[in-house]
């Protein structure tokens, strides 16, 4: 058994090698590529032993899916953060707290906030009556099947979205930082994923998790340190700085525009620390909160790491531990992203991603002695290594949420009618896992070059619109019923998604080609426009009418970038002084950038007028669709209890309650 | 497991159980309603009480950057209050429960 297991793992390990010969471009100098492989082969190669370790301990369901039940709270709390913090939140805050202050803070406010939720209402009545999958809990007093296959559905669709957005945004990374082409990154994502998940099921992939948030954890310590001390430890001589720092001021100032005219620098860098730079709409502010703290406790690869331990207390404990890590390592973003701001500098983070994700690794490279020495390109490895380890992490706690849906619930619970021999049922879910795995990488490959920003929210949206509704109720509502239960996550779910899909997050031809022309041909001068008045609440959220809008001053004409070359070439052939002979040099390559991407723009969408969902422009006015979609959400699953009249779920209430608070007949530790 | 099942709406309506009920309740939702509302302050003052949030403290650390880290602060605590709680009582009194549960049966 464990000799067949080894060749399969060594085989994955081949199949990796060959992309990474065949580097090229990237952060880390060619010289030291040697150096950030040898860091990624010695993380793979940990991994891989855990899951050689792990495969030898998984034989039963309850190994597979939730690791025997044996995970201490403590090992689990770590576990939990180490399938929480994704790229997103390592890379993706850090950044937009460098590129923007303190809203890209409050982002991290609302990833903490949210396990309150988890640890008051949901971990222990869950882990009391639960077994492995969110459909086993709603299963408990609605009917059965239905449950399942309706929560089977939620699982899947929200891990795939996630999913996506791990995928995609780990391949572009990948790239980014060392060069490894977008598809060998996607497929060696997926090919060390499927070897965990497959082999080693919920034990290595609990165990990877683990090691991961301690990389993690350890990377980030390191990082805050540097940052920190040579302004002794002491926060406000920290931010002091961050205010005099002459890019932030000119960040902060790019991003105000014309506001900024009268404001002297420091007002500038202070204005960096205050609320408003990035989050602008008030009423997109508070539905994104809602759906960060509500959707975190419906998210399915979330809940099933609560079965992986023995008990409500262990689970309790747990979450406090996962608090704990995850909220240390959020407050660490803002020296993260701050120190990136002061050290990097707003301007050279764009540069290298729009997005502001390499905010992090480049810093690591800084701190660590910049882009010639050896520390510093260590460092960058480190980091880079860990970011990879993360989206790996992530991923398959995904793959693995997926999976049990699939298997668990649909084919032996639905389909088999759970009737199937213990030897079917790991069967089968090592089968669910291959399939969600290949399909992972398919889309992964497919979705390149997309737009997926919006996909991670969208998960949340639903896991709060759909899911959370319907297991708070059957959790604490008597009358909730398998009525509620399925009105409820379907019309959740479906709000969600179709408002997603209609708002400004995803690609609007129109607004690509208006954008790409004002690039190459420049912009007319403009009159001032005075503010417009609101016509109502419903008017903020949809565009069928006026919305408030705020005045806009007077603009001047602007020359485009073909024309501001055209100067520039014609300057630089008159200049002597080397030095104002390479800036010049430099802003031409820059101009020439810009006006690449406008024509390829301008190519990619000539003559669309509609994008994919065959719309002109915006119709909800708001990215997140949770102030809308979680009300409905639940309102819907008391309407449909109220509706329907469902015996089972009235005469199971005294049991499930009595066993949600005692832990009476609770699933326990599997005996060796 | 072989174990008959208990009468599970006898232990429903048993004094014992529907002490920890009520004690759970009322402790568990006025912490979440608590929760959700300190929250939601950062999102609404940072929207609609931008001056307050600009007033500087300590150097250039603001009410805003205050308040936000207040909030690592008060989801820690409630944490802390909590787990303290159903370490010392809840888990105590469901353990009884549990321990009787095969006892407690129904006047019908």
């Amino acid at each position: 058994m464990t000799g067949r297991y080894k060749s399969y793992l060594a085989g994955a390990a081949a199949l990796l090698a060959p992309g990474f010969a065949q580097a090229g471009e990237g952060a880390v100098a060619d010289e030291w590529k040697w150096m950030t492989f040898a860091v990624f082969g010695g993380i793979i190669a940990l991994t891989m032993y855990i899951t050689w370790w792990a495969a030898k301990r998984v034989h039963s369901t309850s190994e597979f899916y939730a690791a025997g039940r044996s995970v201490s709270g403590f090992q689990n709390g770590w576990a939990i953060a180490g399938d929480y913090l994704s790229a997103a939140s390592f890379l993706g805050i850090a950044g937009l707290i460098a590129l923007y202050g303190y809203d890209g803070f409050m982002y991290s406010v609302g990833f903490l906030v949210a396990y309150i939720t988890v640890l008051l209402v949901i971990a222990e009545p869950c882990r009391n009556i639960g077994k492995y999958t969110l459909g086993d809990i709603l299963a408990f007093r609605n009917n059965p099947k239905a449950a399942k296959t309706i929560a089977a559905i939620s699982t899947i669709t929200v891990s795939i979205f996630y999913l996506t957005a791990q995928m995609v945004g780990g391949g572009v990374l990948i790239k980014t930082l060392i060069g490894i082409d977008y598809e060998v990154s996607v497929m060696g994502v997926g090919v060390l994923m499927l070897a965990y998940v497959v082999f080693g099921g919920m034990v290595a992939t609990t165990w990877v998790q683990i090691v991961k948030a301690i990389l993690l954890v350890i990377a980030s310590l390191v990082m805050v340190a540097l940052v920190w001390a040579p302004y002794g430890f002491s926060l406000p001589g920290f931010l002091d700085h961050a205010v005099h720092d002459e890019g932030i001021q000119k960040q902060v100032a790019k991003l105000l525009g014309t506001a900024a005219a009268n404001m002297t620098p420091e007002e500038l860098g202070q204005r960096f620390l205050e609320p408003g730079l990035f989050l602008k709409n008030p009423i997109d502010q508070i539905s994104l909160g809602m759906a960060l703290v509500l959707g975190t406790a419906g998210l399915p690869h979330i809940l099933m790491r609560f079965f992986t331990v023995p008990n409500a207390q262990e689970a309790r404990k747990s979450v406090v531990w996962a608090m704990v890590i995850i909220g240390g390592f959020y407050v660490l973003t803002l020296f993260l992203g701050l120190g990136a701001a002061l050290h990097v500098g707003p301007a050279d983070i764009v540069a290298l991603d729009k997005g502001g994700n390499m905010a992090a690794p480049i810093l690591a490279q800084y701190l660590g002695g910049g882009a010639d020495s050896m520390m510093g390109n260590f460092f960058l490895a480190f980091v880079a290594a860990v970011a990879f380890a993360t989206i790996v992490a992530v991923v398959a706690g995904l793959v693995l949420a997926s999976a049990s849906a699939m298997a668990h619930d649909i084919y032996v619970g639905v389909i088999r009618g759970d009737h199937a021999t213990p030897d079917e049922q790991v069967k089968a879910a090592r089968v669910a896992s291959v399939i969600v795995g290949i399909v992972a990488i398919v889309i992964g490959i497919a979705a390149k070059g997309q737009n997926v920003a919006h996909l991670v929210g969208m998960a949340f949206a639903v896991a709060a619109s759909g899911n959370l509704p319907a297991v708070l109720l059957t959790l604490y509502w008597k009358r909730c019923n398998t009525g509620g239960v399925v009105l409820g996550m379907l019309v959740g779910s479906f709000s969600a998604i179709a408002l997603v899909m209609v708002s400004p997050n995803l690609t609007y031809p129109q607004a690509v080609i208006k954008e790409a022309k004002a690039v190459l041909e420049g912009t007319p001068a403009k009159d001032a426009v005075p503010a417009k008045a609101s016509e109502g609440f419903v008017c903020e959220l949809f565009a069928v009418c006026q919305n408030a809008e705020a005045a806009k001053p007077a603009v001047e004409a602007k020359p485009g970038a073909v024309e501001k070359l055209a100067k520039l070439n014609e300057k630089i052939a008159t200049l002597r002084d080397p030095a104002e002979l390479d800036k010049a040099k430099a802003d031409a390559g820059k101009l020439e950038k810009d006006i690449k991407k406008a024509q390829d723009d301008l190519k990619k969408f000539e003559g669309q007028t509609t994008n994919l969902v065959g719309i002109e422009k915006p119709f909800f006015r708001l990215k997140n669709p949770g102030i809308i979609s979680i009300p409905l959400g639940f309102l819907m699953v008391i309407v449909g209890s109220l509706l329907f009249r469902d015996k089972r779920a009235e005469d199971m209430w005294d049991e499930l309650y009595v066993r949600q608070n005692t832990g009476i007949h609770a699933e326990g530790v599997v005996a060796h | 497991m072989a174990s008959p099942q208990p009468d599970w709406a006898a232990i429903d309506q048993d004094p014992r159980f529907q002490a920890l009920h009520k004690k759970k309740s009322s402790f568990l939702w006025g912490l979440m309603v608590f929760s959700i509302v300190y929250y939601f302050l950062l999102p609404f003052g940072a929207a609609y009480f931008q001056d307050l949030f600009k007033v500087k403290v300590w150097g250039p650390l603001n009410v805003g950057l205050l308040f936000a880290l207040s909030e690592f602060v008060v989801a820690w605590v409630i944490a802390a209050v909590y787990a303290r709680r159903a370490n010392r009582e809840f888990d105590a009194m469901a353990a009884e429960i549990t321990r009787d549960a095969h006892n407690i049966k129904g006047s019908k």
